[in-house]
């Protein structure tokens, strides 16, 4: 009986052991923490100065998140909700704290035909409330697809805007013609002027707020914390989920190039790059459905500095991506199995903060 | 004798015509649901209707779309939120409000549960879409 008693403390002591252990484990695996709960698909957010937050909900409700607690703003303009449209990203002009301006852009049914299109809007915000309101861009013509309306908004180190809207579903049609809106990133001054050196100015018929076309759908740009380079991902179709780097005037070559086919199986280009088109410094074949971009510029996570991450709709992870020599060296999944990864921004506290579908907004944690 | 004739062939070809038209309208109606559902569910719920194990729910062969005819409707007229069981899964992704009209719901609703091995025998049609509600 005796070896018994003693096996049976021994079993004991080590339940007691491996509770603790296990205890500790939970700690630092628990790698996030909810900071804005209940969001729906929280499609862009951004910090203003006071650290509160601006949250685009798609659905087309602005919140503002303060001390805990959410509020609406009011006086959005009227929003075209139909398949991937609704209210989408939100930016911070540079010089917010003298200027005040707040861009957003989201879809319109606003002018001709039926359908609607992506706008680019900028606002201030007065008691809780939308005032100057300027509609800076909008694409034309409206569609009724419900496809591809990308789009994000990113200032470069020059002030000047970048946006960018899909091919609106008409991949035949919109990205490869610059006399046509869709498919495209757009560069504009902050007041929605056409800069003067914009790639296309000069050419007849051309949409002078073009400053890159070939892209399919981006949903992801980030301006690069050291270079200042603006860069995008966009979603292929099935496959050819691309990251590119934007430079003035060059087609990005979809549909005409392309690592992906058709949802269906079939193909629509047997090519992967075409002479003069630029090829993309990375895909993720298959598809991981990607949104939302930022650069670690902080010290916070180590060694992770300079890492870029994106967010995927489909497998619902955020992929940390290792870039050396502007390529992807390594990819890691983070925050696996939350949701859909909607949105990502570096916090003025350097922190990473990320919008997870039917989830909030969660603050990325450095693992110990 | 010609009136029984002509009462016949009125019950034959009454009997003929109108199934050949249902299923006519219904097959119209499938076509149409084929268009919206390559536009705006096939990113997600996949050409094949087996959606993405755990994320996106699958159409087809699925119990909760073909049991709960009114709740899948409502789902894709006011969109999907909180959890749902689907063939002994659970979801719980959001699926935003598409934006379509009664018409385009019942168009993709006849598309979808007549798809992938799903059957349906009683056609949906725009005015049983628009009493759905919120």
């Amino acid at each position: 009986m005796k070896p018994f008693k003693f096996l049976n403390i021994l079993l004991f002591l080590l339940t007691l052991n491996s509770c603790a252990q296990d205890n500790k484990k939970v700690n630092t695996v628990k790698d996030y923490e909810i900071i804005v709960p209940e969001l729906s698909i929280p499609w862009g957010f951004v910090f203003l100065p006071d650290n509160s937050l601006l949250i685009n909900e798609k659905s087309g409700e602005l919140i503002h998140f303060k001390n805990g607690k959410k509020s609406f703003i009011e006086g959005l303009p009227e929003i075209y909700v139909r398949g991937q449209g609704g209210l989408l990203d939100i930016e911070l002009h540079p010089d917010y704290k003298n200027s005040g301006w707040i861009y957003f852009t989201y879809a319109s049914s606003d002018g001709e035909g039926r359908g609607g299109n992506t706008t680019l809007m900028r606002a201030q915000l007065n008691n809780n409330k939308l005032v100057n309101k300027e509609v800076l861009y909008k694409a034309s013509p409206n569609s009724t697809r419900g496809q591809h309306f990308g789009s994000r908004i990113e200032f470069d180190n020059e002030g000047y805007l970048y946006f960018t809207i899909g091919d609106r579903g008409n991949r035949d049609e919109n990205p490869q013609d610059i006399t046509r809106d869709c498919g495209k990133v757009y560069r504009l001054n902050d007041d929605g002027s056409i800069p003067e050196d914009n790639p296309f100015v000069n050419e007849p018929n051309a949409k002078a707020a073009i400053y890159s076309y070939g892209h399919r759908n981006p949903q992801g740009m980030i301006k690069h914390p050291e270079t200042g380079d603006i860069w995008t991902h966009e979603h292929g179709p099935r496959g050819g989920d691309e990251i590119n780097i934007i430079e003035k005037g060059k087609n990005y070559g979809w549909p005409l190039a392309s690592f992906g086919i058709n949802y269906i199986g079939t193909k629509f280009t047997d090519k992967t790059t075409i002479p003069g088109m630029k090829d993309p410094l990375h895909h993720w074949t298959p598809s991981i459905a990607p949104s939302g971009m930022a650069f670690i510029s902080s010290d916070i996570y180590g060694e992770w500095k300079g890492n870029l991450l994106v967010g995927s709709l489909k497998f619902q992870y955020l992929d940390r991506c290792v870039i050396e020599n502007n390529k992807v060296t390594k990819k890691e999944k983070l925050l696996e199995g939350l949701g859909r990864i909607r949105s990502i921004k570096q916090g003025p506290d350097g922190y990473i903060y990320v919008g997870v579908e039917n989830l909030g907004i969660i603050k990325l944690l450095p693992k110990k | 004798m010609r009136y029984l004739i002509i009462i016949i062939l009125f019950v034959f070809t009454s009997c003929n015509l109108n199934p050949k038209q249902n299923t006519k309208e219904v097959q119209n109606s499938i076509d149409r649901g084929f268009v919206v559902y390559s536009d705006f569910c096939v990113t997600c719920h996949l050409p094949n209707g087996k959606g993405v194990a755990k994320v996106f729910p699958p159409l087809a062969e699925s119990d909760y779309l073909m049991n709960n005819r009114s709740l899948s409707i409502r789902a894709i007229k006011y969109g999907q939120n909180g959890e749902i069981i689907v063939n002994g899964e659970t979801y719980n992704t959001a699926m935003a409000p598409l934006g379509l009209s009664d018409k385009e719901i019942a168009d993709v609703m006849n598309y979808i549960t007549n798809s992938w091995g799903n059957k349906n025998d009683t056609m949906i049609t725009p005015e049983e879409v628009s009493k759905i509600k919120k």
